[in-house]
């Protein structure tokens, strides 16, 4: 299969300081792939550098086959949308769901609207009820669905997700993880993931990339991640950590 | 039990609003020896209201009331706000969940450590710094007279979260609630934070309430956990105990989070009985 997505010697300067040194990757289509790290890593950086919210200083980062200039196109928008961490901050607050879910159709001119909408909530399992609210009238989970409908309702290839999870509560997460699992499968979706959390980017993704300090520490499958197979010591102290506190 | 701290019996905190009233707490009861008591719960179980309504720190408009919440012998809800003032900080402590918030922006870190020293106790200014400057040290805090002079956002979140448990002990409080303490930070700094919060708090024989969402997490750091669900205790339990809970909420939030190496597609969800909260 060819690669939905490869990036190849990333680098994203913010004024002196280099957030991404030189990270190169592919995700073949179809995939789930995640990235791992702590906070600085750069693991965000190298998701908004790919939506282009970030500046890339050099690298070229291609989707699926086609190399990216500095301004992204129309096209590449209907390819890639991305679900960002906090549904608290990353939907109008004075807008209704259905107008949030207008607005890019409108940009794409999309003529059936209606129906897509009434689809696009249907699949996230909100149902028209849900339509004509404002976030602060929905839960976070409810939020977090309304953030996903607007990336799928352009039908997109490729969803890059920042941490969709790590706002809500864990009954809520195994939810949410659960209904992008479905859509995944149902769509064929490729999804680059990003998370803290060790435990979600095994359960999601086939494949994993550690970070830390805006640098790939190793590449990983699941299973060798699963089966404690790692060879560096960053990835090693991240899986210890991950398994909890032991009095000392 | 003469090592009783804390006596929570049929605890309420009840917020009026213009849509009626809202129970965020309704009949909390435990008691609190020196130990580390974890309370779990989801956003809006009354978790984090039940530890500021031990602490003091309901917001005025709210309605505390309770058959008893004494602090050793210390009947909290009849005590003058002078006398709570007295207690809070120097036998109560608080860790708030997030540093970047908690601390004072425009006050370098140590002059709020020796701050909170010498509202409780009369000593030098020296005397006082140096305190300061060995409880920094307790926090595995490497360099302490360099820190002593940042100011909050000179620092890192562990090293903020380090620097406010230097500041709750320092005038060496007999009970500590810590709210969320390592929710905003790395695992690895996590682990480091809870290490420490762990010997401090067993050294000096102190009486711990954790307030966390991650029951896996309290679990694998405390003796006893209280599991709370809209507004009140549906199970009590030993931490060690814990694959032993009979409540279908423990259970399900048990089973809910992602495990390394147990694959499970689709994970189960929560499914919420309304009797639960009845």
């Amino acid at each position: 299969m060819n690669a939905a997505l490869s990036i190849d010697g990333l680098e994203v300067v913010f004024d002196r300081f280099r957030a991404l040194k030189g990270v190169s990757l592919e995700v073949k289509s179809g995939d789930s792939y995640g990235l791992v790290g702590e906070s600085g890593s750069g693991k965000s950086t190298l998701l908004k550098a790919i939506a282009g919210l970030a500046p890339a200083a050099s690298g070229t980062i291609a989707v699926n086959g086609k190399t990216l200039g500095t301004r992204r196109d129309k096209a590449f928008y209907r390819e890639v949308q991305m679900v960002f961490q906090d549904p608290y901050g990353s939907l109008h607050p004075r807008q209704t769901v259905d107008r949030l879910l207008q607005e890019p159709l409108a940009i794409h001119g999309f003529a059936d609207g209606e129906k897509r909408i009434q689809r696009a909530l249907d699949e996230v399992g909100l149902g028209t009820g849900f339509r004509f609210r404002y976030a602060h009238q929905l839960s976070g989970g409810q939020r977090q669905r309304v953030a996903i409908a607007r990336a799928l309702i352009l039908e997109p290839s490729i969803l890059l997700l920042d941490e969709p999870t790590s706002a809500l509560d864990a009954s809520v997460q195994a939810e949410v993880l659960n209904l992008l699992e479905e859509i995944r499968r149902r769509r064929k979706l490729t999804f680059l993931m990003v998370s803290h959390d060790l435990a979600i980017v095994t359960h999601m993704c086939e494949r994993l990339m550690v970070m830390q300090n805006g640098e790939a520490v190793e590449n990983l499958t699941a299973s060798q991640l699963i089966g404690h197979r790692v060879t560096k010591d960053y990835t090693r102290n991240l899986l210890r950590a991950s398994e909890g506190f032991v009095r000392g | 039990m003469s090592g009783t701290l804390l006596e929570v019996d049929d605890l309420r905190v009840n917020f009026p609003t213009r849509t009626g009233l809202v129970q965020a707490v309704r009949g909390v009861s435990f008691s609190l020896g020196r130990e580390r008591l974890g309370i779990v719960g989801e956003s809006g179980s009354g978790k984090s209201q039940t530890g500021r309504a031990i602490m003091g720190l309901t917001p005025p408009q709210a309605e505390v009331t309770a058959k008893k919440l004494a602090f050793d012998g210390i009947d909290l809800l009849a005590a003058p706000a002078r006398q709570r003032r007295a207690l809070r900080g120097k036998r109560i402590a608080m860790i708030l969940q997030d540093p970047k918030y908690s601390l004072d922006p425009v006050m370098s870190i140590g002059r709020q450590i020796v701050e909170t020293l010498r509202t409780h106790e009369k000593v030098g200014k020296a005397e006082a710094r140096d305190r300061a400057l060995a409880m920094l040290e307790a926090v595995q805090i490497r360099d302490p007279a360099r820190v002593f002079d940042l100011h909050p956002h000179e620092v890192s979140g562990g090293m903020g979260q380090r620097a406010m448990i230097a500041m709750m002990l320092i005038a060496g409080p007999e009970m500590m609630i810590a709210d969320e303490p390592t929710s905003a930070l790395d695992v690895t700094v996590q682990l480091d934070v809870l290490g420490i919060l762990d010997k401090l708090v067993s050294e000096r024989g102190m009486g711990l309430i954790f307030i966390s969402h991650d029951l896996r997490l309290v679990s694998s750091f405390c003796d006893r956990v209280i599991v709370m669900y809209a507004g009140k205790v549906v199970e009590q339990l030993k931490a060690s105990e814990l694959r032993d809970a009979q409540h279908p909420y423990t259970r399900g939030l048990l089973n809910c989070m992602p495990r390394i190496g147990f694959e499970r597609h689709p994970l189960p969800v929560l499914d919420r009985k309304p009797e639960w909260a009845a």
